[in-house]
């Protein structure tokens, strides 16, 4: 009986084994596929205009190897130079979210703790501004900002506070419900005023949401192409992706080779956020998803 | 219980004297900055949006009230009609292929296989790369397959529709894997004991403990994939912008591959904008329609959802 369960057992166990490598193997596969799409983009970087169409996942050889032509082209193709669409991309993506983080968290705080009739309506129309699409607003916010000058990179972080307050919001008052009150009743006795308690004492608690709403935030500005796109004055001022967009999506001749660098260029950023922050935007993501 | 009560009505006296009066006073510094930027951002253009839909206008000023007309016009536009259901029929492909997949990824992920951390992270990658840019690197790569048959995504509805569904899946499945990820890490490791103590095979503890628990889970990436696949804009753009086109009995242009967000958009713009009245009563109707979505399928998988 001991013996045969224990052949049994390690039977099971060498199955199991063998099906995990199995699965490591065929997950290994499927890994590299999911990143050639960014490998060949790459390549094609490196290749002349007229091969990316026609040998598009050939390695580049002696005739169709240009080095870094692609990238210098790219620099001032279309009139317009690269490198502003990428300070404007970073200019809006800090303001906004460093924006959007200060004021709604301490409006978050408020309608937590206070709870008035007022603060409670500004809570649900919050909530209810997550399920409306941006075309809804599109056309009458465009002209909203462009008579209030929020027009230029500078300005457009409000429009971006105003339509993305309600998942930051939402997000940070649940977490400050969770936070037992006696840590703030404890500074009020010790003196604190509302805006002490707030810096001193609340916003080190909100770290972690702090980050899991930080890393949303930025992951929808530096990405968004519609709102910037209708918002700004694009002869300009232009971001990362309507500048993709001018390039490929006007109708006449586009440099497949130029337009590759310029992908590349816009991924490696990205990507090496992801790299180095990928706890946090995980962690902030799966948070998100929970409460939202 | 009642020693609860009477701790929580202690409180509230408390909290309103220490913290809620002194914060109230700051009403100007905590709330007024978001609430002004709230409505700026989001209110008045809704609220305006919503009155404009019942307008012909090419411009705010010289708008003219016309009632339900708009909703006439964009219901008897077979565009838009053509837009609705290819769009539905696209996200109800792409939101029963990312949630199959994804789930399956994550239970495979979470048994501790080697590499579980690498794939996660390739998996999720995608996620942060923008949609237009995603539909230019899969606009490459689909060239590139296909002029070796010596055809386009440009020139066929089916491939078109496919393409999308292809890219979709290939942005979101790591998305919804991490928040199946995170529900799988969340079922109490005694359920699983119990279930082995009592003899559950695999497979009955997958549908009798693992997928019951798994409901809020199932509730968000499905209410996520649904207002996704709904609300797609960029990729749709980048990647066919609608194309092929087909001219119509009625001297009308059909774009095949247009989906819901880029037929309003378009709709803004057509005829050098003197029907924004319609295209603002379609964007009403989408919110609607987005909106009930919302509501209906998050009531409906709540009720599924196991008490814990």
């Amino acid at each position: 009986m001991a013996k045969e369960s224990k052949k049994y057992r390690s039977k099971g166990f060498s199955a199991d084994r063998k099906q995990k490598n199995a699965l490591t193997g065929f997950f290994t596969a499927i890994s590299i596929i999911y990143l050639l799409p960014i490998a060949i983009v790459i390549m094609n970087s490196f290749k002349a205009n007229g091969a990316v169409s026609t040998k598009t996942f050939a390695w580049p050889t002696a005739d169709t190897f240009v080095g870094w032509a692609n990238y210098i082209k790219g620099m001032t193709f279309g009139n317009y130079p690269f490198m502003k669409s990428v300070f404007f991309s970073f200019v809006i993506t800090v303001l906004s979210v460093a924006l959007i983080l200060l004021c709604t968290s301490m409006a978050a705080w408020y309608i937590s703790r206070v709870g008035s009739k007022l603060s409670n309506l500004v809570y649900y129309l919050c909530v209810f501004s997550m399920v409306v699409p941006f075309q809804m607003v599109m056309y009458t916010l465009s002209r909203t900002a462009d008579r209030l000058k929020l027009n230029t990179p500078w300005t457009i972080p409000i429009v971006y506070l105003g339509f993305g307050a309600g998942l930051a919001v939402f997000m940070f008052a649940g977490f400050i419900r969770s936070i037992p009150l006696e840590i703030e009743e404890a500074a009020a006795i010790d003196g604190c005023g509302p805006l002490g308690t707030f810096f001193k004492v609340v916003l080190p608690m909100l770290k972690p949401t702090l980050i899991s709403v930080g890393v949303l935030e930025i992951m929808w500005v530096w990405n968004d192409y519609l709102l910037p796109y209708l918002v700004l004055d694009t002869n300009t001022y232009m971001t990362i992706p309507i500048h993709i967009q001018y390039l490929q999506g006007s109708y006449g001749h586009t440099d497949m080779g130029a337009t590759m660098a310029l992908i590349t260029l816009s991924i490696i950023p990205v990507i090496v956020f992801y790299l180095s922050c990928q706890k946090y935007i995980i962690k902030g993501v799966a948070a998100g998803a929970v409460k939202g | 219980m009642q020693k609860t009560t009477k701790r929580k009505r202690d409180h509230s006296t408390l909290n309103s004297t220490l913290i809620r009066r002194p914060i109230r006073r700051h009403f100007w510094i905590f709330l007024l900055p978001t609430f002004s930027a709230f409505c700026i951002g989001f209110l008045y253009p809704f609220l305006q949006g919503i009155y404009l839909s019942f307008c012909n206008f090419k411009t705010i000023k010289k708008a003219v009230f016309v009632g339900f007309d708009n909703y006439a016009k964009a219901l008897s536009d077979s565009t838009f009609l053509h837009a609705f259901w290819f769009t539905a029929l696209f996200t109800v492909v792409t939101m029963l292929l990312i949630n199959v997949l994804a789930f399956l990824v994550a239970l495979a992920l979470t048994r501790g296989i080697k590499g579980s951390n690498v794939f996660r992270t390739v998996f999720f990658m995608p996620n942060l790369i923008g949609g237009i840019v995603l539909g230019y690197i899969w606009s490459m790569i689909f060239d590139g397959i296909l002029s070796r048959y010596g055809t386009s995504i440009l020139l066929d509805t089916k491939l078109g529709f496919w393409g999308l569904v292809i890219l979709l899946l290939w942005q979101q499945i790591g998305y919804m894997m991490i928040i199946y990820i995170s529900g799988l890490q969340a079922i109490p490791e005694e359920y699983m004991e119990a279930a082995k103590i009592d003899g559950a095979t695999k497979w009955q503890t997958l549908w009798k403990i693992t997928i019951p628990n798994m409901m809020p889970s199932f509730t968000i990436c499905t209410f996520l994939t649904l207002t996704n696949g709904f609300k797609l804009y960029d990729q749709n753009l980048a990647l066919t912008a609608g194309r092929p086109f087909v001219l119509q009995s009625d001297g009308s242009t059909l774009k095949t591959t247009e989906m819901l967000a880029l037929n309003i958009v378009n709709a803004f713009n057509a005829s050098g904008g003197k029907n924004r009245g319609v295209g603002q009563a379609k964007a009403v109707m989408f919110f609607i329609l987005v909106a009930v979505i919302s509501i209906i399928q998050l009531r409906a998988t709540r009720n599924k959802e196991v008490q814990q």
